[in-house]
């Protein structure tokens, strides 16, 4: 059975389409790289960038292997702390890619329960999430999230912030998320809404959530996974935004906009690598993202944009 | 038409009486502003007069009125760092965040659209082909990094730019300008290109898709048949019936731009209003970020009703629609 589910994947179109397309397969490559060395972090990196009792002051600051002082124990150089920043880099880019899953899972959540009920239900309930999504949709996604970033600051009590800034920082770009799949789900569900096999389940006498949850879900999700991964370069790019800012990730946990943030002050003296490296990391992360999310884009619905 | 306006109108006060909202509740929950406003020394006795004097044991919604009103007024209150007023201290932050996101948007539109005109008519350029390659690469990269490489370049190795601040202003009454000096204009040029280069990416792919479109309509193809030159038809058909969306997403855009301008302010340390922004969300200083909030509602709510009217004014077929 599961071979046969394997092959005929394999022939799909989506399959073919892929192998056909070389940006397509080089960003699925680079992202690859990036996820296994993110998950692989502890048992690839060379150092262990939290453990402060194998830092050494007397290392910090040292210019990349390639460089005439470099080291051959730290291929990327070191940051002020004396930190490996390749194995700063593989740690900053985990936490990178979790708080970009788990904003994104929270987007989808949200957008596509509310987009649901908006398009099923109709009327003042579709009125009132619409209404609220315009509002929400007329200010920039970042300014919402540094907003909420902020109240949530004001919330918590001082002593708890450098520990819960990860969950602040993905229900922050959640919820800044929610609108985009609120709305194709919702436009997606009022034209499956009147087709016969929605009105056959509804006449065989099942409930509204389960013709929502088995019927019409699964008829949705094509587009639904187009905007999460165009929407997963946004929360990636997003978290690096405000952790740069100094409002996102502490930098005793550093993601890679924390510690592009804290290479940035030593731009001016020359140590250029501290900022560079995570800065590259994040581009090359974003942009695989980006290319591969257009190119689904394109596969699954050339009519969408 | 006047039935359209008038909805926008009311659409917008709502936007503006809910995001006030928020404002207010940020102001009134978020922390206690009798704590941040006191010493440690001032006793109970005083904490409670403090609190009457200032009405905040009225009933919700007077308390609501009044913060809308002192708002409408231009009283944001006391900042609980600055211990100034906040009006006071966006007054003088303003200046630089308008001067810099106008001449973003001014780079923006006036590279974005000759370059989204030139990509739509040599498609296969190669000139073409590598605007196409930058700009993809262009929305790939986040502001602050765009800054941080201009920096690398510009300023640490070439040197030719100054890094952070304004450089020497000129003020004008309140009006503080770094247009008139030249350490100014120098000053303004990489944080003005880091926050255009996002939307002018953005403009140029707009401008090039929709000229693509109206170049298969049946019109163009008339105007080639009675024999127009090029330039009439590129520049007096084809170029106008593009700016409809040109107008709108600009417009929106400037919106985003002066919110953008946080970032590129952090990066340039740029002595804007989103710098104060971010430094009064680091402090938690409340008073200072529902004054932002509410003072960029605003300035995204007159820019939307602005580009709905343009829309008036640009596309004839709406009045007719709209009467």
């Amino acid at each position: 059975m599961a071979s046969h589910t394997l092959s005929r994947f394999m022939s799909s179109d989506a399959v073919y389409s892929f192998s056909r397309s070389p940006v397509a397969v080089m960003s699925a490559i680079v992202l690859l790289v990036i996820v296994l060395g993110a998950l692989g972090a502890p048992i690839i990196a060379p150092h262990d960038p939290y453990d402060l009792a194998s830092l050494d002051l007397l290392d910090a600051g040292t210019p990349p292997v390639w460089a005439a002082d470099g080291s051959a124990r730290f291929l990327l150089g070191t940051d002020d702390q004396g930190r490996d920043m390749l194995s700063a880099i593989l740690y900053g880019s985990r936490i990178s890619l979790v708080v970009g899953f788990a904003s994104v899972m929270l987007s989808l959540l949200i957008g596509v329960s509310l987009g649901l009920i908006s398009g099923y239900a109709g009327g003042r309930i579709d009125t009132l999430i619409m209404r609220v999504a315009d509002i929400q949709l007329s200010f920039p996604a970042i300014l919402i999230a540094l907003l909420i970033d902020g109240i949530a600051r004001g919330l918590l009590p001082r002593d708890a912030q450098d520990a819960l800034s990860i969950y602040v920082l993905i229900f922050s770009i959640g919820i800044s998320g929610w609108v985009q799949f609120a709305r194709t789900v919702r436009g997606a569900t009022m034209v499956e809404r009147n087709k016969e096999y929605v009105q056959a389940a509804r006449l065989i006498g099942m409930g509204p959530s389960t013709v929502l949850r088995r019927h019409i879900l699964p008829n949705v999700m094509g587009p639904v996974l187009v905007i999460a991964t165009i929407h997963l370069a946004v929360a990636i790019i997003t978290e690096a935004t405000l952790s740069f800012l100094g409002v996102g990730i502490p930098p005793t946990t550093p993601s890679l906009g924390t510690l592009i943030r804290i290479g940035n002050s030593y731009l001016f003296s020359g140590e250029w690598w501290i900022t560079i490296f995570p800065g590259l990391a994040l581009i090359a992360l974003a942009l695989s993202v980006n290319l591969l999310g257009d190119w689904l884009r394109d596969t699954l619905n050339p009519k969408l944009n | 038409m006047a039935s359209f306006i008038a909805k926008r109108i009311f659409q917008s006060i709502f936007v503006m009486l809910a995001v006030s909202f928020v404002a207010f509740a940020l102001f009134r929950y978020v922390g206690d502003p009798i704590n941040n406003m006191v010493g440690q020394d001032t006793t109970l006795e005083q904490r409670a007069q403090l609190k009457e004097q200032l009405g905040l044991n009225d009933p919700f919604l007077t308390q609501y009125l009044r913060f809308v009103n002192h708002a409408m007024h231009g009283d944001f209150g006391t900042s609980y760092r600055q211990r100034r007023p906040v009006s006071e201290l966006i007054e003088s932050r303003l200046p630089a965040t308008l001067e810099l996101s106008f001449v973003s948007a001014l780079i923006a539109l006036a590279m974005g659209i000759p370059m989204g005109i030139y990509t739509a008519l040599r498609r296969r350029g190669v000139l073409s082909q590598s605007f196409m390659a930058v700009s993809l690469v262009g929305v790939s990269l986040p502001t602050f990094l765009t800054g941080i490489l201009m920096i690398l370049v510009f300023g640490v190795l070439l040197r030719w730019l100054p890094t952070f601040g304004r450089g020497e202003v000129v003020h004008l009454g309140w009006w503080s300008s770094g247009l008139f000096t030249g350490s100014g204009r120098l000053s303004l040029i990489m944080p003005a290109f880091t926050l255009a280069l996002f939307q002018m990416t953005l403009i140029m792919r707009l401008v090039r898709a929709e000229m693509l479109e109206v170049m298969q309509t049946d019109f163009i193809r008339f105007a080639r048949a009675r024999g127009l030159t090029e330039r009439a038809i590129n520049f007096r058909h084809a170029l106008k019936n593009t700016l409809v969306p040109v107008i709108t997403i600009t417009g929106l855009q400037l919106g985003s731009i002066i919110a953008f301008s946080i970032i590129t302010e952090t990066v340039f340390q740029w002595p804007g209003m989103g710098l104060l922004f971010i430094q009064s969300i680091g402090v938690v200083d409340i008073p200072v970020m529902a004054a932002y909030l509410l003072l960029i509602a605003f300035f995204f709510v007159i820019i939307n009703l602005v580009v709905d009217l343009l829309y008036f004014a640009v596309d004839p077929r709406l009045r007719v629609q709209g009467l």
